[in-house]
């Protein structure tokens, strides 16, 4: 075990771990902002609104992440003509474009069925008064359905942060330099493979302990109505 | 636009690798599943803590990490502290990689499933004399199957997708395939999205082939 390596070599993998950090929140951020309205499409009565959301879900849940990164970071080059023409083909080059686009669009799916278990588990008595008490549809959802919904998927949306977390290693094999990355490109320049491997695995047990961590006591705050007031007091 | 010049042969061979890769994870992860279920229920501490030590851990790294680990660092760390050198075969490194990952996510399955036979059945069976071994191939395992299968069926289905990670270690399975047919074709659109649409299949099997089992494992059961 050669611990010089590691020593030497922690900036540049911590570097990395800022880069694993920025594409979570990124993704996370971006796919939540579409999951919301996805969820309630997936929940509406119209067919036409449903079905579109389905097959996006059931698409992108069912094939492999490697498998999307590598349709819209590779696969995007058979259209390179096509997405000049539009002007698109400078992001589509871009290897943090397609690492975000591809990581955004998988945990939107995720999250989106996670929120639709969430809506779908919400008492319909609660949904019964907010109709008594006179609010529309927008105001309902607003008030009632979505943070309802929240708080009943808060511990699968846990888990599906940790995963996406997790997954941000996949881009490092589209040339993107978070842990696996430089892990990587420090293992096949100094043949320190398991040392290199090992420290970061974990500094990725250090991430998705800090994540569950933090989104346990989001949790904890989120359910003090469920909590004995006998807790409350001691 | 489909037409990816007779590379058709070779995402089918890609096809066949992936499901043997697949099948014997599943089967690998299934046993350390058991064992580490064992672990976890044990009354010693040492094998509770590290049934405890594996399911945190490997639940908390990258699959892809694990790989690398296990197929570059495995024979370098062998070869500097025993100085045996192993040629690793790609097939063997990666199902058991796979299998050694997702035996973390099925101890908690199996865990799951075995508190939630009633503790009646477990004292029945003590009382009309059974050992260990009958008790939990007669009595346990039977009843463990229903609650045990799907959770087990969502451990198989990410499984499946996480065998294309072992495209890495230069195995031919559906996902390296489809890389090297988008190499030779130039048409990498195509070829990604037919290998998406493969495994896209093999979910839809999966699901199917789970619904049956579902339905075998419950077969005991009234329904309402």
């Amino acid at each position: 075990m050669d611990i010089a390596i590691i020593q030497e070599n922690l900036p540049r993998l911590l570097q990395g771990a800022v880069v694993t950090v920025e594409l979570t929140a990124a993704s996370v951020a971006i796919g939540l902002c579409i999951a919301i309205p996805f969820a309630l499409m997936r929940v509406h009565k119209n067919p036409l609104l449903r079905i579109p959301v389905y097959l996006f879900n059931f698409y992108f849940r069912g094939t492999p992440l490697l498998v999307q990164i590598f349709l819209i970071y590779y696969g995007s080059g058979q259209f390179q003509h096509f997405l000049t023409r539009i002007g698109a083909w400078t992001f589509f080059r871009d290897a943090w474009f397609c690492a975000i686009l591809s990581l955004t669009l998988n945990t939107a799916a995720y999250t989106s069925e996670i929120l639709r278990g969430g809506i779908e588990a919400i008492p319909y008595g609660e949904i019964e008064a907010a109709r008594a008490c006179g609010m529309s549809g927008f105001l309902m959802q607003r008030r009632i359905v979505l943070p309802k919904a929240f708080r009943l998927a808060w511990p699968a949306y846990t888990n599906e942060v940790v995963f996406l977390l997790q997954a941000t290693s996949l881009v490092s094999i589209i040339t993107i330099m978070d842990i696996t990355g430089v892990a990587r490109m420090i293992a096949s320049r100094s043949f320190a493979f398991y040392e290199v491997y090992i420290t970061a695995a974990v500094l990725y047990l250090i991430l998705v302990y800090g994540v569950l961590f933090v989104f346990r006591k989001v949790e904890y705050r989120i359910s003090g109505h469920l909590r004995s007031p006998s807790l409350i007091v001691s | 636009m489909m037409n990816i010049r007779g590379y058709g042969w070779l995402l089918w061979e890609g096809v066949r690798l992936t499901v043997a890769v697949g099948v014997v994870s599943m089967a690998i992860a299934m046993l350390l599943g058991l064992i580490g279920a064992w672990g976890k229920l044990s009354d010693s501490r040492i094998t509770r803590s590290m049934a405890g030590v594996y399911t945190t851990v490997i639940r908390g790294v990258p699959e892809l990490v694990i790989i690398l680990l296990v197929y570059y660092g495995v024979p370098t760390l062998l070869i500097d502290i025993a100085n045996v050198s192993i040629d690793f075969n790609p097939f063997i490194a990666g199902v058991l990689t796979i299998g050694f990952i997702y035996g973390a996510f099925s101890t908690e399955v199996f865990r799951g499933s075995y508190l939630a036979v009633s503790k009646g059945q477990i004292e029945a069976a003590m009382a009309v004399g059974m050992n260990r071994s009958q008790m939990f191939f007669r009595i346990l395992l039977p009843q463990m199957w229903r609650f045990a299968l799907p959770g087990l069926g969502n451990v198989w289905m990410v499984l499946i997708k996480a065998t294309a990670l072992v495209s890495v270690i230069q195995l031919p399975e559906l996902m390296r395939n489809a890389d090297v047919a988008a190499r030779s074709t130039h048409k990498p659109f195509t070829c990604y999205f037919i290998a998406s649409l493969i495994y896209l299949v093999i979910t839809i099997v999966s699901l199917t082939i789970q619904q049956r089992a579902e339905v075998w494992a419950n077969r005991g059961v009234r329904k309402v």
